[in-house]
């Protein structure tokens, strides 16, 4: 069933870095920028499927901390020349809380 | 509304400038390009391998006309600008039509010199410049039988071979008695002359025209002297001129070429110029390397971030004719103040010349074996001081140092299929691919296409190797001046600099003041910055744990599987019983799959999961043991080997003289690892002479050896100096280590810093200076005041960071 969780505050995740919630998919990366907008991601880069929470974030992109490849937070992905697409989720912020939806963005 | 750039030339070097302008501005211009000819922008270089037969025109586009419309870029081609009203600010083309601009660059290229002699005008008269020439060229190959070139330079002989592999019977007429006497001495020259003729081509030397005859096609040329030889096709290759004539006509200051500043504008602030047209610093140029420099910088200015300077270019030169390799580069005919060193070996056609003054290269030639061309150019370029490894400089790079993996195979015989970067699995097929089939010019395109050369970076050499072959003419190289990455023009070391003098203290204040192009920079640059602040305020400085590499924020290494490792420091390589049963007993309880001994003379614990991390290290910490910093750019391992305590030959206790020495220096963060080995004796059991410091303790004393490495490229140490007592093993350490931390660029081992700065270097500030012996030293004590505590214990048992090691929630 899919619905839109609270997952925590928007204090609870660094500026440019990431928290992961744990599900029964699989750990999803929760990345917050400068900003201060989030973005969330399955925890798997397209590529070797690296844990992208782990990764260095810049501008509105993570550095996967494998192989280096940048990737997209609004989409997940790849950015050129890097070929892929991370599976991303839906999340919004409200009154400092964080929501996230449940399945992914199709 | 956008403001309009009009571009005038879609050559090379402007469309270059528009390529670098849409990375950076993509949505400031509305882009309208001019261009004479019928077609996108092509790779001119390319045209001689075209003429020769070995690629066609397909394959040396750059931009094709669809480009131009998925960019929103407006082109016309086959129209020619023949006035610019500058107050105006509109540009008026040969089919009456207007164009108005914002900002106007001009990159009208130049035009190919012909010679005014009799009958220069003859059909059957021709240059070598563009598509339309090469096939003119070819046609008359197919319908006739005699050609003459005129120059015995560059283009002349790229012409020549080709139209003589097009079945062409060829004579190259040069004036002067060297060919490309402006890129070969005599000697070289003659070597080129000789293999030329050996594949069917005549020479002509020390010749002059006096004119071409024929009535209404050429017939022959006719020389000084009375000489007259048979010619259906002559080809004028003498040289060309900056091709100014429309930017004089609307009164833009031009000398020998149209004049521009330092930013690539020229007299009109409006108006900028790239290319072979343009004159800056009094010299023109015409080859493709420095004008992709120019319009990098005028891209900058475009773009309105005015921060780059184009400060003027070296240029190299290789002669595209398959299977003929020479290269040239800066003066390398010398004068009274400067030596040279010759290797030429005849029997194997091989001959190379470098021309040093006061140690530092200033130019080289090589004919047969061009290898090292490129690290010459290096050399040369960056004005490295060669002293230090003068005696083997002719020999090459792979001389220097020792052998390894690094680079030591030549490009050129290389086959297709064999392996060029060990870590991605590329080979040299793939990588001539995407060269050719995307249009790469530099290493970083290459990188960042393929993968080459982007990991542990050995092959980076044969990487350029391959370009430069691939490519045919001259390319990039790394600028001389590197910046630190593509969020900066600065280097690293002006990076350093501005965060010393302006006391800097955070990673915004120094991209604030430098003018980073992306607001928070990117994944190499901040590890790099942050580095840097902590090594210049290590009091003031509060570290960004997010702007450090997963490794050093979580202090264990990531694995392929998302696991983590842990590796405990062992001082020295010593262990006790307690040590033991603890990780044994870590292992046990947490179930870990693996553990095992590491080259490094420890324990290294794999598989553990990130949130496990904080409870091993509480077990491991309550045995008293701390972090290895195995994870990070930072003092690793102490090596040692048993000593004088055991060994029948041992001199010195070496393995408490290495376990002191991990005391002085562990937690210290460096610009990368740094390892250190302490040996009893020659023998070396501890391999200290493959160290970043290595101590080979002798009966009278200590040999303290640095620069070494045993990783990629395997390089011995260099004797820095022998000392009597440890105490002074330590003084000297602190300074080296410190120096090292001050100076290296981030992720440069001491290694290819030392070759950077040269030995010499080195000892200058740790041996020959004892009182700037002793400030080092002091600073590094004082640095190291902020870094010996265990960031294990402050994650396990202090609460720091926790949120590293706690999911944020756990749902379903
Ligand atoms: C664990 C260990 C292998 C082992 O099982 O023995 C190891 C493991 C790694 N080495 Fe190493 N190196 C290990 C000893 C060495 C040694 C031997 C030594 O220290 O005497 C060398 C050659 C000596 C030298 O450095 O000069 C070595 C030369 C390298 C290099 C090449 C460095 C170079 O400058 O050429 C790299 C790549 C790099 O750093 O960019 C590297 C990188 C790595 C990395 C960090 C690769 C990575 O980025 O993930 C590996 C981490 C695996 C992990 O997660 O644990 N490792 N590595 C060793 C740890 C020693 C320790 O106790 O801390
Ligand atoms: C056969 C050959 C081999 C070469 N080999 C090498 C090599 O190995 N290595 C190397 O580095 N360099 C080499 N070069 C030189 C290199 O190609 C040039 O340096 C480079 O192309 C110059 O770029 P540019 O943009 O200044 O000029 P171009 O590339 O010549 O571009 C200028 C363009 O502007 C157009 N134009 C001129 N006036 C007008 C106008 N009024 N209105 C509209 N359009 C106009 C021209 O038609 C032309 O298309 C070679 C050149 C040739 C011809
Ligand atoms: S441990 Fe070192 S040598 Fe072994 S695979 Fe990893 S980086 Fe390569
Ligand atoms: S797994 Fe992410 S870059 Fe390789």
């Amino acid at each position: 069933m899919s619905e839109w969780i609270e997952v925590g505050t928007i204090d609870d995740i660094p500026k440019l870095g990431a928290r992961v919630v744990k599900t029964a998919k699989g750990n999803i990366g929760v990345f917050r920028t400068a900003e201060d907008e989030i973005f969330a991601l399955l925890d798997e880069c397209p590529h070797k499927k690296g844990p992208l929470s782990q990764g260095i974030v810049h501008g509105k992109r993570v550095t996967c901390p494998l192989h280096n490849w940048n990737i997209e937070l609004d989409g997940g992905e790849a950015v050129a020349p890097d070929e892929g697409c991370a599976i991303s989720y839906a999340v919004k912020v409200e009154g400092g809380k964080v929501m996230l939806f449940t399945s992914p963005t199709a | 509304m956008k403001e309009k750039l009009v571009v005038i030339g879609n050559g090379m070097a402007g469309m270059r400038a528009v390529e670098e302008l849409l990375e950076i501005a993509p949505d400031m211009y509305d882009i309208v390009v001019f261009g004479s000819e019928p077609y996108g922008n092509y790779n001119r270089i390319l045209l001689s391998p075209v003429l020769a037969g070995e690629k066609t025109i397909d394959e040396i586009m750059l931009n094709s006309v669809e480009w131009y419309a998925e960019n929103d870029i407006t082109l016309h081609s086959s129209k020619t600008i023949v006035d610019i009203d500058r107050r105006a600010c509109k540009v008026i083309a040969d089919d009456g039509s207007e164009e108005s601009y914002d900002r106007l660059l001009i990159a009208t290229g130049s035009n190919p010199f012909i010679i005014p002699v009799p009958g220069h005008e003859l059909p059957g008269v021709i240059s070598f410049r563009d598509i339309k020439d090469v096939d003119d060229m070819l046609d008359a190959s197919k319908a006739h039988k005699h050609a003459v070139v005129i120059g015995g330079g560059l283009l002349g002989l790229e012409a020549a071979n080709g139209l003589m592999l097009q079945g062409m019977h060829v004579t190259v007429v040069h004036l002067m008695d060297t060919l490309m006497e402006r890129q070969m001495d005599s000697a070289s020259g003659a070597m080129l002359k000789t293999s030329l003729e050996e594949r069917g081509l005549n020479f002509l030397m020390s010749t002059s025209t006096e004119a071409i005859v024929g009535e209404d096609h050429v017939k022959g040329v006719r020389f000084k002297g009375g000489l007259e030889i048979a010619a259906d096709l002559v080809v004028m290759a003498v040289g060309i001129r900056p091709n100014m004539a429309l930017a004089q006509k609307v009164g833009l200051h031009c000398e020998r070429g149209l004049v521009v500043n330092d930013t690539m504008q020229t007299y009109d602030p409006r108006v900028y110029s790239v290319g072979e047209c343009v004159q800056h610093r009094g010299e023109t140029y015409g080859l493709v390397a420095p004008l992709f420099e120019q319009a990098k910088v005028c891209a900058n200015h475009l773009a309105k971030m005015g921060i780059a300077k184009y400060e003027g270019s070296i240029t190299s030169t290789k002669l595209k004719v398959t299977g003929i390799d020479l290269f040239s580069a800066g003066d390398f005919i010398g004068d009274e103040s400067t030596e040279e060193i010759v290797m030429q070996d005849a029997a194997a056609g091989i001959y190379k010349k470098v021309v040093l003054k006061d140690n530092k290269i200033q130019g080289a030639v090589m004919y047969g074996d061009t290898v090292d061309g490129a690290w010459y150019f290096q050399l040369m370029r960056d004005g490295t001081d060669v002293s230090d490894f003068r005696k083997s400089l002719m020999l090459g790079q792979a001389h220097l140092g020792d052998s390894g993996h690094g680079g030591e195979n030549a490009a050129a015989t290389m086959a297709d299929t064999m392996e060029v970067c060990g870590c991605n699995g590329i080979n040299k097929g793939e990588i001539v691919q995407a060269i050719t089939v995307k249009s790469l010019f530099t290493l970083d395109d290459v990188r960042s296409h393929t993968k080459a050369s982007n990991s542990c970076g050995s092959c980076t050499g044969l990487v350029e190797q391959i370009l430069a072959n691939t490519l045919g003419g001259d390319y990039s190289a790394a600028p001389h001046l590197k910046p630190m990455c593509k969020c900066t023009e600065h280097t690293h070391d002006e990076v350093r600099k501005a965060i010393r003098v302006e006391h800097l203290t955070d990673i915004p204040s120094v991209m604030n003041l430098l003018n980073w192009k992306n607001a928070d920079g990117c994944a190499s640059c901040r590890p790099a910055l942050n580095y840097y602040l902590l090594a210049a305020w290590p009091a003031e400085m509060k570290d960004d744990a997010q702007s450090r590499f997963i490794n050093e924020r979580a202090h264990a290494n990531i694995q392929k599987d998302g696991t983590y490792s842990v590796i405990p420091r062992m001082w020295g390589g010593q262990t006790t019983p307690n040590e033991l049963r603890a990780i044994a007993d870590v292992v046990d309880k947490f179930e870990l799959p693996e553990v095992k001994l590491t080259g490094g003379q420890r324990i290294d614990i794999l598989g553990v999961k990130k949130d496990q991390l904080p409870a091993v290290w509480a077990d491991l910490n309550a045995a008293g043991m701390v972090s290895g910093h195995a994870y990070g750019k930072a003092l690793r391992t102490v090596k040692t080997c048993v000593g004088k305590t055991w060994c029948r030959f041992g001199t010195q206790d070496s393995t408490t003289l290495g376990m002191d020495l991990e005391k002085l220096t562990w937690g210290s963060w460096m610009p990368h690892k740094f390892k250190i080995a302490v040996s009893g004796c020659p023998r070396n059991c501890a391999e200290a002479t493959i160290k970043d410091l290595g101590v080979v303790c002798v009966d009278s004393g200590y040999e303290l050896h640095v620069g070494g490495n045993g990783g990629i490229k395997v390089r011995v140490t260099d004797l820095l100096c022998k000392v009597d007592t440890e105490a002074e093993v330590h003084e000297y350490t602190k300074a080296y280590i410190q120096l090292y931390r001050e100076e290296a660029h981030y992720l440069e081992r001491t290694a290819p810093w030392i070759e950077r700065v040269g030995l010499s270097h080195v000892k200058k500030y740790v041996l020959d200076d004892p009182e700037n012996r002793l400030a080092l030293a002091a600073r590094f004590e004082e640095s190291q005041k902020y870094s010996q505590t265990d960031p294990w214990a402050e994650r396990a048992s202090e609460g720091v960071a926790q949120h590293e090691f706690v999911a944020m929630k756990e749902i379903g």
